[in-house]
């Protein structure tokens, strides 16, 4: 009768892993096409206005940030409540812009030098002032070519 | 009663599940990319000889500090201002060489002559909210675009967005460099000439 008592009483068959590393490959993946590249941290506030008669920023390669807003809770008692410049992951006053225009130049292909735009993402809180004094530092640099980053949505969005 | 052991699930097709899914969402996803509204600042360097601008060519907004709208020296809330500005643009009440003759505004000789001499300068004050400046150049943006796409419209048969959304999508079977030419005569037609002044 021993042909009947193929296996003791209560063990369980193991659980099949071999398809285990095709889930985390797969995870993988997706993770890698799907993320952005964040390669600024931001330390101010930057909520985008919304806009709807947009264009889309193609060529990130070709596309200089330029971020304002106010600091974060943690920067207040350095950089204070007005809205401030975050040039790459450090603040910057008015008169840094140029050289950080230069900089960013400098690691381009001079070919591709005239098609760089440069990306304001001012937090829609900011006021025009600190904008307008960026914009005439840009021309004084000749970097013409602007573009106002939004969110796409309806202007109605944007008075609150 | 003795507990029978359950049979092995084949796990053979997992990877093809895997596989499945991960192409999917390979094939779904975009990366996400920034999108704003493009401007092209003016040079610094003045040239020496002033451009002499007729007055009614200028249609002046003001955004002053309390993010009230002054268009034309009258007060005005932001949703009638796509509509003055589409107006003003489409005026044509040029004569003579100036004469504009796709235009369908009222031809009110006080307003803009022809939409290649219509300015609009957008001013404003160092308090003025980032959002509303925005939401000023969206609107005036959009009167650009409503004009472009009613002469695209009349001219090609298709709207100046459907256009420009043609020209960049890599699977539209018809002519690129004619579409291109269209386009360009569009953008002659209606320029976008809007000036920030500082």
């Amino acid at each position: 009768m021993s042909k009947f008592n193929k296996k003791k009483k209560g063990e369980l068959p193991a659980v099949n892993t071999a398809s285990l590393p095709d889930i985390v490959f797969m995870l993988l993946f997706f993770f890698m096409v799907a993320t952005v590249m964040r390669d600024n941290e931001l330390k101010i506030k930057n909520e985008l206005p919304a806009a709807n008669q947009v264009e889309k920023l193609d060529k990130k390669d070709l596309v200089m940030y330029i971020y304002l807003g106010k600091p974060n809770d943690g920067f207040k008692d350095q950089f204070g409540e007005e809205a401030r410049i975050q040039l790459n992951d450090k603040f910057a006053e008015v008169s840094d812009v140029p050289a950080f225009i230069y900089a960013e130049r400098e690691t381009k292909r001079e070919e591709l030098r005239p098609f760089l735009t440069t990306a304001l993402k001012v937090d829609k809180d900011a006021s025009m002032g600190i904008v307008g004094d960026v914009k005439q530092e840009l021309r004084k640099v000749n970097a013409l070519k602007i573009n106002y980053t939004t969110r796409i949505g309806d202007v109605s969005l944007n008075s609150n | 009663m003795a507990k029978r052991s359950s049979p092995e699930v084949n796990a053979g097709s997992m990877a093809d599940i895997a596989f499945l899914l991960l192409i999917f969402f390979l094939v779904t996803t975009t990366i996400e990319t920034d999108s704003g509204i493009s401007r092209k600042l003016p040079p610094i360097e003045e040239s020496d000889e002033d451009v002499i601008i007729k007055k009614k060519n200028i249609f002046t907004v003001l955004l002053n500090n309390k993010d009230q709208l002054l268009v034309e020296d009258n007060l005005m809330e932001l949703g009638e201002l796509r509509e003055a500005a589409i107006k003003f643009l489409d005026n044509g009440g040029g004569s003579g060489e100036d004469k504009c003759s796709y235009c369908k505004g009222a031809s009110d000789p006080k307003s803009s002559d022809n939409p290649d001499k219509a300015i609009i300068s957008l001013k404003n004050e160092r308090e003025t909210t980032y959002a509303t400046y925005i939401s000023v150049q969206n609107e005036l943006v959009a009167a650009y675009t409503h004009l472009r796409n009613i002469r695209a419209e009349e001219l090609f048969g298709t709207s100046y967005s459907e256009m420009q959304k043609n020209y960049k999508d890599v699977n539209w079977p018809g002519s690129k460099a004619k579409l291109k030419e269209n386009i360009t005569q569009i953008k002659l037609e209606y320029p976008q000439k809007l000036s920030e002044v500082q």
